[in-house]
């Protein structure tokens, strides 16, 4: 059984169907497979957060969920979020606060704290911290990102005031 | 790195993930949500031939409160038990450490039964099913087996449980009126595996513990509840009584040394997270003798 199997899911709103081996996690198929960059690999053991995309709406580390788990599930990638322009004031926010400097980390943070500016449309900057506390960053240190993320909640509630 | 060959079967029901387990003994291992299963394969401590997915078995989710017990599924993930209203009312200690359990993305996938099967002795929920007096419900060929939690944990990532059984549900007695809960972890970064944490459940009687189950962790090979805990029940916890339970707890506990923090160090720790709990519990805002606060 450690032979290739057949998988059908939903991919950035395209199905996908692909044989892939058990041992293949959903961050190499979305690369590898995919081609879908935008999902980085770090540390491949959960602690990096690097590799974060949406299953069914929620976040999840892709380095820790097999391809095959993901069989009829819905996955969204930061190519996804940015096509549809979901993330674009997040995106600008970011450049605007030099919160990015390599941007490794950059995909993963803005698939975070879009996730939280779901939940919680006015976050607090601890409730932030809280929340992105799964990903790290070598750069920029997090207050610049704190601060992006602080500003497009602002952003968003005046808009919809 | 990532995960050595493995073969892959979707278990289609309890009885179906039952079979793969007998026929294939230690050289399978269940995957539920993955999030400590995962990491440990990726990083090749263990390569198993075989892995039992139990992920699409709504028979193993869910929250559901019957007669005086609540009775959570295996497969309930961790977003689910911090959303839980029911979990809430009548478990408020385990909403309370849900949010102390890694992050976000993480929670999104990791469940109850994975986290208690793995059995890390740093991990937040064993020590809650202690403090909680939880009854862990486990199922074989042979049919249900209920083991107390304290005879659940056995050592480091080491159960009650064999190889040809599955961790089904948990069931916890509900929180009466007058009880009290304390949860508190100190890690170096928050969502990192503590290096010493408490989960602690009470009965109060006006200002006296009429019950204290003090669930430690990170502390030792498995989580601890700790036998000082009657040293404060049924009588007047002045500063000379919760100085010499903190002395007994400092006594009873055999911490590891580790890169994280020594012995010593976890032990005085522990000392520290009793100070707190206890005038907490009490409902006193001065924290007691016995200990730095």
């Amino acid at each position: 059984m450690t032979v290739p199997m057949l998988i059908c899911l939903d991919v950035n709103g395209e199905d996908v169907e692909a044989q892939v081996l058990p041992r293949l996690n959903l961050a190499d198929f979305l690369r590898e497979h995919l081609q879908l960059t935008g999902t980085h690999v770090g540390c491949e053991h959960g602690v990096c957060g690097a590799c974060t995309v949406r299953v069914n709406g929620e976040i999840v580390r892709s380095c820790l969920m097999l391809a095959v788990q993901a069989h009829g599930a819905s996955v969204q990638t930061i190519e996804g979020l940015s096509d549809s322009g979901e993330v674009a004031d997040l995106q600008a926010a970011f450049r605007d606060r030099n919160a990015l400097q390599c941007g490794f980390c950059t995909p993963a943070m803005l698939m975070t704290a879009q996730d939280l500016l779901k939940q919680h449309a006015e976050p607090d900057r601890e409730q932030i911290r809280q929340h992105l506390s799964g990903n790290y960053c070598r750069c920029t240190g997090y207050q610049a990102i704190i601060d992006a993320v602080e500003t497009t909640a602002r952003q968003r509630m005046g808009r919809r005031s | 790195m990532k995960a050595s060959a493995f073969a892959y079967a979707r278990a289609t029901s309890v009885v179906n993930a039952l079979e793969l387990l007998v026929a294939h003994g230690d050289k399978a291992k269940v995957l539920s949500g993955g999030q400590s299963l995962m990491p440990a394969m990726n990083l090749r401590l263990i390569s198993p031939e075989l892995i039992v997915d139990i992920g699409e078995l709504a028979e193993l989710r869910g929250i559901a409160v019957r007669g005086d017990v609540l009775i959570i599924g295996a497969l309930t993930r961790h977003v689910d038990l911090a959303r839980s209203p029911e979990i809430a009312a009548h478990a408020p200690l385990l909403t309370e450490a849900i949010a102390h359990v890694a992050h976000p993305a993480i929670r999104n996938r990791g469940t109850l039964g994975g986290s208690l099967a793995h059995a890390d002795p740093a991990s937040e929920l064993p020590a809650c099913m202690l403090a909680l007096h939880a009854t862990i419900v486990v199922r074989g060929q042979a049919g249900e087996r209920r083991i107390a939690a304290e005879d659940f944990f056995t050592g480091i990532y080491e159960t009650a449980l064999s190889a040809q059984e599955l961790l089904v549900a948990v069931e916890l007695p509900l929180a009466q009126k007058r009880s009290a809960h304390f949860f508190c972890e100190f890690a170096r970064r928050h969502g990192d595996y503590a290096i010493a944490g408490l989960a602690a459940q009470a009965t109060v009687e006006g200002d006296v513990f009429a019950d204290l189950r003090l669930a430690f962790f990170a502390v030792g090979d498995r989580p601890i509840l700790a036998r000082a805990a009657k040293k404060l029940v049924n009588v007047a916890v002045t500063p000379a009584v919760l100085s010499d339970a903190s002395a007994a707890l400092a006594e009873e506990l055999d911490p590891l040394d580790d890169q994280q923090a020594s012995a010593s160090m976890r032990r005085h720790l522990a000392k520290v997270l009793l100070a707190r709990c206890v005038p907490a519990l009490l409902g006193r805002t001065q924290p007691g003798a016995g200990g730095p606060a």
